[in-house]
């Protein structure tokens, strides 16, 4: 497949859970080859529009077309075959909590080919080694701090060399340290595997600056922005500007502290005691 | 009537939704790789675990029951009949209904609690976007396994009570062991047998599909999220389970007999 192929383009999509929306007539596109970072506050539909673009939930209306195929359209066979070019990284890791990590790297290769275990083992420390991991092979994810679950997540996530590598909030919750690291794998990653379509949603600023080509922004469900990091930082949006300036909006300051004066009564009561 | 008739509809649904999850489970049987090495991991997790609290249950069980029947046969005179009564009432009921009712206590409810956490910590989604069916790698080992670990389990509580019925009748009161053990060889037919067998494999199926099935669907609860829906999915797990395992043993035992 070329580089051309793996682009996204989503067009008029509503989606959400329960009848809800959350994507308002949403209309996109997420060039191939590059890292696209969707940004935007929480709530805005950012893991909502990777749900949908994951398949994992389905939208109420519009399309997605993922190298020029609408996955809304495909039957479940076409699709689970589409969704084998995918990687995905998910918030903490969603490592299997009852493998190690070599299994758990290796469990797409596990479970899709008839390899024997020792090449399966060779390629999961070999993934294991780009991420800085594989002295922690026979580590379960519960004895791994969060940063190591997320480069582990990762891990997986390439073990197959997909030509989509889909990250969601990939540095939330790291340390700037740990959350450099992992904005440096990433382009690693890219050094790595050029034609890599690679989607990171985020609502890291920095992480925007460090590794993305590609920006797109969401405010209440509609793209506010699509472009590069250079034209966000250009932009005079009024939104974008407090986004970008990390300003908040005066009518939600605090005019005064929220607890009354019987709660505050009972706290000194509970205090005292 | 909406009201009246939406729980009716509700509970056919789930019923329909749980018919639909054994199928699936079922089915990948036949497209799941690597089945045989989670199948006995299973083996081992649902069977060789529960070993040690079926002996338990089973010896007290037997225990209890020879003891109980002794006094009561000791009335009529009929303490011969006691090996019969007891190998009856385990092979038939007892075995087959408390080694499922003990297998859910111990591994359905854990099989529920660790697909529920995986559910909500997305492990479940991940397995679906590595185009690995969830359903063939969580649910299919464990409804193999179950169908051979019941019977397996179901036959040790049988032997290990009927054990424990010599144990009190014949070395504690002192019942003629022969007349214990050919009692037990008089009455008991192959068709007993079969239908115990039939029994644990029908329980089986019914609580693995249970365990999982709510486990899996631990983040559609309207009563609670998070880790308040998997407590109340193994709550429920546990509790369906008990309830349709006795009430299937009563639809059994009205055809068997």
């Amino acid at each position: 497949m070329n580089q051309q192929a793996w682009n996204i383009s989503l067009e008029h999509l509503d989606g959400g859970y329960d009848g809800r929306s959350v994507l308002k007539d949403f209309s996109a596109t997420i060039p191939a080859g590059a890292i696209t970072t969707i940004l935007g506050e929480s709530g805005c539909g950012k893991t909502t529009l990777l749900r949908l673009l994951l398949g994992l939930n389905r939208p109420f209306a519009g399309s997605i077309r993922i190298g020029g195929r609408d996955i809304c359209r495909m039957s479940d066979e076409q699709f689970h075959k589409m969704r084998r070019r995918f990687g995905v990284l998910f918030q903490d890791g969603a490592l299997i909590s009852s493998l190690t990590l070599a299994e758990n790297v290796a469990l797409p290769l596990v479970e899709h080919t008839t390899l024997p275990r020792k090449t399966l083992r060779d390629a999961a420390l070999r993934t294991l080694e780009l991420v800085g991991l594989d002295k922690f092979a026979d580590y379960y994810p519960g004895e791994l701090s969060g940063g190591m679950r997320k480069r582990a997540g990762l891990a997986r996530a390439i073990v197959t060399e997909p030509p989509v590598l889909f990250c969601d909030e990939p540095t939330s919750g790291l340390d700037p340290i740990t959350a450099a690291q992992m904005d440096q794998l990433l382009l690693d990653m890219k050094s790595c595997y050029p034609d890599m379509t690679t989607v990171v949603v985020t609502h890291d600023l920095g992480s925007m600056d460090h590794i993305a080509d590609h920006v797109l922004v969401l405010q209440n469900g509609k793209a506010a922005f699509s472009g590069t990091k250079e034209e966000l930082h250009a932009s005079q949006n009024p939104y974008l500007r407090r986004f970008l300036d990390r300003k908040f909006e005066e009518s939600r300051r605090m005019a005064a502290p929220p607890l009354d004066s019987s709660v505050r009564q009972a706290l000194a009561e509970w205090l005292d005691d | 009537m909406n009201e009246i008739f939406a729980p009716v509809l509700n509970l056919l649904n789930r019923l329909g939704e749980m018919a639909l999850f054994l199928f699936e489970g079922f089915r990948q049987a036949f497209h799941a790789r690597r089945l045989p090495g989670k199948v006995l991991q299973q083996i081992y997790v649902i069977g060789a675990k529960s070993m040690f609290v079926i002996l338990l249950i089973g010896l007290f069980t037997g225990l209890v029951l020879g003891l109980q029947a002794f006094y009561a046969m000791s009335m009529f005179g009929a303490q011969g009949m006691l090996g019969s009564l007891l190998a009856l009432t385990l092979i038939r009921e007892m075995a087959p209904v408390l080694t499922a009712v003990m297998i859910t206590a111990r591994a359905g409810s854990a099989m529920t609690a660790e697909i529920g956490v995986m559910r909500i910590s997305d492990q479940i989604d991940a397995l679906e976007v590595m185009d690995i069916s969830p359903t063939g790698y969580l649910v299919t080992p464990r409804l193999l396994a179950s169908l051979l670990t019941f019977p397996l389990l179901t036959s040790i509580f049988t032997v290990v009570g009927i054990f424990g019925g010599y144990l009190s009748a014949c070395v504690l009161l002192g019942l003629n062991e022969g007349r214990y053990f050919s009692g037990i060889e008089s009455s008991v037919t192959m068709d007993d047998v079969q239908g115990c067998f039939l029994k644990a494999v029908v329980f089986a199926v019914i609580v693995i599909t249970i365990c999982c099935f709510q486990g899996y669907n631990a983040h559609r609860r309207s009563d609670g999220k998070g880790a308040e829906a998997v407590g109340n999915a193994t709550t429920s797990a546990v509790v369906m389970s008990c309830v349709l395992i006795l009430m299937a043993d009563y639809v059994l035992t009205s055809f068997l007999l």
